[in-house]
């Protein structure tokens, strides 16, 4: 097929950038993202690199989408092709009436295109080492200049290009300058030489209204300072890495005393993982609200202290940003891999709280939340974050707090209430909630003393090795768990339009490619009721969904569909009714994916009803 | 059985510290351990230097990790929170309870399977970091509550309870530690009371990473000919270079001292320390100079006691983080959190 149509759109398309990492070509393309965000029009950008510093192939692809759609869309509409290494594979991964741009300043045989697309050449290296003789300068300028050539390709308003270079270098008027001239060169060079615009462009809108643009892991840390954590604690992993390092910079912002200059907070980056839950676990002990950052592996060598934490009821907030496992698994791609590894976490029976953000506005508040969870229900919480939210720009609501908030200290018994005569036990269920009182050390001098151990023992922390004191005990952290149903974010319910038997529970960071799913599986005549799952232990609501459905897809971002797993041990309930749509390639699950899938799978429904069948 | 209760009466006439608590405030619940062990004679010297000190016993953080010597903190100071927390971790946990409040004295006991195996790298690094705290290791060379195995402080050619000969190098925890820059570093003998107490109190005194090896015979599994952490053989070998005295506050523990052989080492929080000299040479400011000595005699078989290595004035990881002087655990939200105002600022400049 040499004649297919080239592919004409205005702000619905994906461009992909293909680069080799540690060539300074990310500031540019996030620009490029930044730049059509200006436009007043949605973008969903996502970094797709290798676990590597410099040198190997890395890309960076922005789903241009007046819908506002923010997912993952699959397929390429157009490729930057800057990378020899990788070449064969982006041009083949172009879609048919799709455009590839490259550097044409060294001639390539025909058989390195296809007939199908729109090649479009650009000398981006002649024009470099043309004006520039540094080369490092000729290295970094030649990612401006291929952002000029694009916006004049796209139609893109250089102004506004112009006004973020000016942002970024604020009072560096050398590099401003240089900056934009570069930008000029390749749009001149593309207005001058190439038909201009292409059929893909963008369009001044209004659909990015107050939003703000920003990764999940920078929003997660800023919920921890809102929600008032003290002390962090962590050991470099990809990708959580910048968790802590946005902890430190905004911390450095909003925790130092004026008048003295000193610091509200502390930060230790521990020798490992086990140290870094370890401080978490010795400072929330005394009364600090702390936290750690980490991904899988990490979280493998925590698990004897978040047994502690559970059993000897000390509260922790451990950010997991997951990333594909088993073992080293895929350090730098996403998954949602690590909701049984964290949900039983640890030797003996336990269970922890999970919360699933959907995105960085809710990575902000389950954070700030996360740390209320802890303190109340003194046992671990985790923030389930993954690579897609953490690491990626994402589009989201502004980041919203309510200054009349206290923060939930949890049962803490001060030393007044010991002079008034309460009675203190340490693990003594007083109301019924199954959470007891605990004392900081240091609160009084004669008493609300006690010991604590990852051994057994009784209400009032003394040790014992009784099977009926070790009972009463596990049996009172089943009911402190049934609390924690009612106090964790709940899930959110979405009807379909019609009412229908089918039904579909996901979570996290495949919500925007699920509301969108939502929209192509009603095009092909499917409803579903959509249950957004936001945290473990599951709300009641979890259990009447499944009731009201005849069948209901558990859509998740792993091999083993741990969530369905988790919800047919929890709820019980038949596992035949949950239908599990899978995605775990470490890319980022795409609505076309989950469209497919589940519309294959009712469509099968449809040619042999169960039900008739049966009866 | 610790949930028997210690009888709580004393004596009429037993003798009050400077805040009026008697010798019995500083005590825990009864040992479980074996009768002459080691480790006791360690509970009883703590007590001992808490009592000295005249230390609100609450105003204390006992933190261990698992085995013998870390059930000892149910043993001493009742009234103080404690934490008997994982193996080998009790120096993180320490750390992170010390960054929460750093108004309170934290008090790390461990053993040397704790320290110088599973836990090697946390107690390297919490000294790396300067916490201020004061570590014991109560080191007997075996696991004990595991029946006789050697730890990593069982010295090369020693022999075990089986008749097993250790072929393994030992760690020498001190020389560890004064490699990574305690700054307050000592070795005492569980059977020299005279000794360890005024180390202790000393170690509470300094603000910064304090390091007291205890060498502690475990009467079970460790105590036989063949081994080097045996009570007999630390005595023959013990070489004390310094005995101490630690003057507190206004009613200063009178001693008569011949001129010359003398060194006052004011510490920060106000006390002093009086070391008698015994070795004329050895000088406790020369962190080189102690880590070549120890090893001169270890070589001969020596075990070198005594207050081997002070830094009057270290500072600690507070200082090297510049945190507030308000303890952490204290901050509400009205100091911790930026509020509404500031997060539309950062909201604008995301846009």
């Amino acid at each position: 097929m040499s004649d297919k149509k080239p592919i004409s759109s205005v702000n619905d398309f994906v461009v992909r950038f293909a680069n080799v990492n540690g060539s300074g070509s990310a500031s540019a393309n996030e620009m490029f993202a930044r730049a059509i965000l200006r436009h007043g029009v949605p973008v969903s950008p996502r970094n797709i690199f290798p676990s590597n510093i410099q040198g190997l192939p890395t890309w960076y692809e922005v789903r241009v989408t007046e819908e506002g759609h923010l997912g993952a869309r699959g397929g390429v509409d157009m490729m930057v092709a800057m990378n020899p290494q990788t070449w064969d594979k982006d041009v083949a991964g172009i879609e048919p009436g799709g455009y590839l741009f490259y550097d044409s300043t060294k001639p390539l045989p025909s058989t390195k295109f296809r007939d199908d697309i729109t090649v479009i050449g650009v000398p981006l290296t002649a024009i470099t080492n043309s004006t520039y003789t540094d080369p490092r300068q000729r290295q970094l300028f030649k990612n401006i200049i291929y952002l000029g050539a694009l916006s004049a390709l796209l139609d893109m308003d250089p102004k506004l290009i112009e006004q973020l270079i000016g942002e970024q270098y604020k009072g560096k008027e050398k590099l401003l300058s240089s900056n934009v001239h570069a930008l000029h060169l390749g749009r001149d060079w593309a207005l001058q030489n190439l038909k201009c615009p292409t059929g893909l462009r963008v369009k001044k809108s209004d659909k990015v209204g107050d939003r703000i643009f920003i990764e999940g892991n920078s929003a997660a840390a800023l919920g921890a300072v809102y929600g008032g954590a003290t002390v962090c604690a962590w050991y470099p992993i990809t990708p959580s890495s910048s968790v802590a390092e946005a902890f430190t910079a905004h911390c450095k912002k909003y925790r130092h005393d004026p008048a003295t200059g000193k610091a509200k907070y502390a930060i230790v980056q521990g020798e490992d993982e086990l140290a870094s839950i370890g401080i978490v676990i010795g400072a929330s002990w005394n009364g600090a609200r702390a936290f750690t950052a980490t991904s899988g592996p990490g979280i493998s060598l925590m698990t004897e202290f978040i047994g502690l934490s559970y059993f000897a009821e000390i509260p922790a907030v451990i950010m997991n940003i997951q990333r594909a496992g088993p073992s080293t698994g895929m350090p730098t791609r996403t998954q949602q891999c690590d909701i049984i590894a964290c949900a039983y976490a640890s030797h003996g029976d336990t269970k922890h709280v999970l919360l699933f953000p959907e995105d960085p506005a809710e990575a902000f508040e389950f954070a700030a939340a996360a740390f209320d969870l802890a303190e109340r229900l003194q046992t671990t919480i985790f923030l389930m974050l993954d690579l897609d939210i953490g690491m990626n720009h994402r589009l989201s609501r502004p980041l919203k707090w309510d200054d009349s908030k206290q923060y939930d200290r949890g049962k803490v018994m001060t030393a007044q209430m010991l002079d008034e005569g309460r009675d203190f036990g340490r693990y003594l269920d007083v109301d019924g909630d199954g959470i007891p009182y605990r004392t900081y050390p240091g609160t009084h001098p004669t008493k609300g003393s006690y010991f604590t151990r990852g051994t057994s023992r009784d209400r009032y922390a003394r040790y014992s090795e009784e099977g009926s004191v070790y009972a009463d005990n596990m049996q009172r952290l089943v009911r402190k768990f049934e609390t924690a149903q009612d106090l964790v974010p709940r899930p959110l319910q979405a009807n379909a339009e019609r009412p229908t038997k089918y039904g579909v529970i996901y979570f996290g960071s495949t919500s925007p490619a699920m509301d969108e799913a939502i929209g192509m599986l009603e095009a092909r005549g499917h409803q579903l009721d959509r249950l957004r799952i936001r945290a473990f232990p599951f709300h009641s609501s979890v259990a009447s969904f499944l009731a009201e459905h005849d069948f209901v897809y558990v859509v998740e971002q792993n091999r083993d569909s741990q969530l369905r797993q988790l919800i047919v041990n929890e709820n019980g309930i038949d596992p035949v009714r949950l239908v599990p749509i899978v995605h775990y390639d470490g890319s980022p699950i795409t609505a076309r994916y989950i469209a497919k899938a589940i519309g294959d799978h009712q469509d099968h429904l449809k040619v042999t009803p169960l039900r008739k069948a049966v009866s | 059985m610790t949930y028997i209760a210690k009888p709580k009466f004393h004596h009429p006439g037993l003798k009050k510290n400077e805040l009026g608590y008697t010798h019995r405030d500083y005590e825990g619940k009864i040992s479980t351990l074996c009768a002459g062990c080691g480790h006791d004679s360690i509970t009883a010297s703590i007590i001992e230097a808490c009592y000295e000190l005249s230390i609100e016993p609450h105003r204390v953080a006992k933190i261990s990790g698992i085995g013998c010597s870390s059930k000892t903190p149910d043993y001493f100071l009742g009234n103080s929170h404690g934490f008997n927390s994982v193996h080998g971790r009790m120096p993180s946990v320490l750390t992170g309870a010390n960054l929460a409040n750093r108004d309170l004295i934290y008090l790390g006991v461990s053993g040397d399977g704790d320290s110088a195996s599973i836990g090697f790298g946390q107690f390297a690094h919490s000294i790396r970091r300067g916490v201020n705290m004061t570590y014991i290791v109560e080191n007997n060379g075996v696991y004990g509550l595991t029946k006789g195995q050697f730890s990593a402080t069982a010295d090369r050619g020693s022999k075990s309870k089986k008749g097993v000969t250790n072929t393994d190098n030992a760690i020498d925890l001190v020389a560890i530690a004064l490699q990574l820059g305690a700054t307050f570093v000592a070795r005492s003998f569980s059977g020299d009371k005279a000794q360890l107490v005024p180390l202790i109190a000393a170690a509470i005194g300094h603000k910064g990473a304090s390091f007291i090896d205890v060498i502690s015979p475990c009467i079970a599994f460790n105590n036989h000919a063949g081994s080097t952490k045996s009570f007999d053989y630390v005595r023959e070998h013990n070489d004390a270079v310094n005995r101490l005295d630690v003057l507190v506050g206004r009613d200063p523990i009178a001693v008569d001292y011949a001129p010359g052989t003398v060194q006052v080492v004011e510490q920060h929080d106000g006390s002093k320390i009086a070391l008698r000299k015994i070795d004329a040479d050895y000088d406790p400011h020369d962190r080189l100079g102690a880590q070549t000595f120890l090893a001169r005699h270890a070589a001969k078989g020596q075990i070198v006691t005594g207050l081997l290595y002070v830094d009057p004035d270290a500072d600690d990881l507070h200082t090297h983080l510049n945190t507030v002087e308000t303890p952490l655990n204290t901050l509400e939200a009205d100091t911790l959190c930026p509020g509404s105002a500031a997060l539309d600022k950062f909201n604008a400049s995301l846009r």
